[in-house]
């Protein structure tokens, strides 16, 4: 399994784990039973993402993408955030084995059931 | 960083003594066997020597030895070459659900060729019963392949039984022992055994060779033909100083066998009761006493596989899983779905395999690591145990 340098420094330290108890907004995507699951946690202030944590079940590749996403997205506008897609995960990571690529859209499918839950909060979506 | 190898069922590492005994074989007496003059002699002479070691420590004749080029060959010889050589009395193969892909994909071969595969199936421990071979032999049946012991969870299986119940239903018996060879005592004529498979890499022997031990009188039909070496059986001009590796491999692992096995039971035992009461949610997969002694293979639950697998490397050792993460879906061994495990339970498996040379220091290690890195992983979790509900 060749695995680059970026993705098993993300999977030895990976950033922003854990639960955050005043999220504005979460999202889960999968589930343990048939894959991958994971869990974003958002704070988001004047549209923009202020803070971001994760908690995921999954192989290196998940735990990795999962990492290096929510880098990605910090301080970005929700809009452009729910814009990133596996591929642009993937590059960040100086590439993933083919057969993992799926692995690295949990992430950005958790982000916009995190949106989502935030602009309901918000009454801005039903 | 000290690196600890607990992945002895994949390879080991070859016996310096074995290496010793190989070496004058690439340089200096690196004859063809076939040849007529005083280098071939030689060759054919090493050779020979090799086939008497390789005889004798399974109770077998030279003649009943033919060398390959690894388990997996001896595998697809044994079955194929009974199969297309005894298409006239039958076209029915029994093997179990969960042999080496190696005898697996040889029997799914042989399906297309027209003939009948029976799997039998195993307990949740991976063992065979009996009764059910003989509930499935038939007088088409010219072929029974058991392992004997098994390559992922280490279970051990009745083999002198099954092969006793296979030669009264008129068919041969094939074990595949690659995992077991210096690991327990295997007597052909006791164990009414007509073909054996054998592998030098997994008892610290060099890899790209094998032998396949075939009963005198059992009608085979070669899969290469060339140049009539090995009685005709594999032709090739043989790998001497692999050959010469292997009888010295198995030599040395018989005569050694006695204090090696006691050594890496003990090591086993302790790895085992250590990992279990240490963790949480972990499980033995397989079965508790009926195991090669350097197998240990867990479960552990909210934990995936090659996480668990590269965290351990991280810190040194050496393992593997039975388990496989592609596209999002665990994928869990067909060993493990054998035994009946979901894939849930499956994907959070792990091998870990010894051989002579380990050591206690090196099992406390992990001892002391094993739970920290499981840990680790579970509070990462989005729930199940060490992380809370999310």
């Amino acid at each position: 399994m060749g695995y680059t340098r970026k993705v098993m420094e993300h999977f030895a330290n990976p950033k922003n784990v854990g639960e955050m108890k005043d999220a504005h907004g979460v999202g889960r995507f999968g589930n343990t039973v048939d894959g991958d699951e994971v869990v974003i946690y958002i704070k988001v202030k004047n549209d923009f993402i202020t803070d971001v944590s994760f908690k995921v079940f999954g192989c290196v590749a998940a735990i990795a993408s999962a990492s290096v996403f929510t880098e990605m997205i910090k301080g970005k506008r929700l809009e452009e955030a729910i814009q990133i897609t596996k591929e642009d995960v993937s590059r960040a990571l100086d590439g993933l084995p083919s057969e993992k690529i799926g692995c690295s859209v949990i992430a950005p499918d958790a982000l916009r059931a995190a949106v989502d839950d935030y602009l309901k909060k918000q009454g801005r979506k039903k | 960083m000290e690196r600890v190898y607990f992945d002895n069922s994949a390879t080991t590492r070859i016996d310096t003594r074995v290496l010793e005994e190989m070496l004058p074989f690439f340089v200096h007496r690196f004859g063809n066997a076939s040849s007529m003059h005083y280098f071939g002699r030689e060759a054919y002479d090493a050779l020979e020597v090799a086939r008497q070691r390789t005889a004798k420590a399974i109770g077998a004749t030279s003649r009943e030895i033919i060398f390959t080029s690894g388990g997996t060959e001896s595998d697809n010889l044994a079955l194929q070459g009974v199969a297309f050589a005894n298409m006239e009395k039958g076209k029915h193969i029994i093997t179990t659900s969960f042999e080496h892909h190696a005898v697996l994909h040889t029997c799914h071969f042989l399906s297309g060729q027209g003939f009948r595969i029976t799997y039998l199936p195993v307990s949740k421990e991976g063992l065979v019963d009996p009764e059910d071979l003989k509930k499935t032999i038939d007088k088409e049946t010219i072929l029974v392949s058991v392992m004997s012991a098994n390559n992922e969870i280490g279970t051990i299986q009745p083999i002198r039984e099954l092969a006793a119940i296979a030669h009264e239903g008129g068919a041969l018996f094939h074990s595949d022992a690659v995992q077991s060879i210096t690991k327990l005592p295997l007597d052909v004529a006791k164990d009414n055994i007509d073909l054996l498979s054998i592998s030098a890499h997994k008892f610290h022997g060099p890899k790209g060779v094998g032998a396949l031990y075939i009963r005198k009188g059992v009608k085979l039909r070669p899969l290469v033909f060339g140049g009539g070496q090995e009685r005709g059986l594999r032709s090739s001009t043989e790998n001497i100083p692999g050959i010469v590796g292997l009888g010295k491999a198995m030599e040395l692992g018989m005569k050694e066998m006695e204090e090696s096995v006691d050594k890496m039971t003990s090591l086993r035992d302790r790895l085992i009761e250590g990992t279990l009461s240490r963790v949480n949610g972990c499980h033995l997969n397989g079965h508790r006493t009926r195991r090669l002694c350097n197998n240990a293979h867990f479960r552990f639950d909210m934990v995936e596989g090659e996480a668990l697998v590269l965290s351990l490397d991280m810190k040194g050792f050496a393992v593997s899983t039975g388990s496989a993460c592609s596209t999002r879906s665990p994928e869990t061994s067909h060993v493990l779905k054998a035994i009946g495990l979901r894939p849930e339970e499956g994907r959070g498996s792990l091998r870990v395999s010894l051989s002579k040379f380990n050591t206690t220091e090196e099992v406390n290690m992990f001892l002391e690591s094993i739970g920290e890195i499981v840990e680790r992983l579970r509070s990462m979790a989005p729930r199940g145990l060490g992380s809370g509900e999310t």
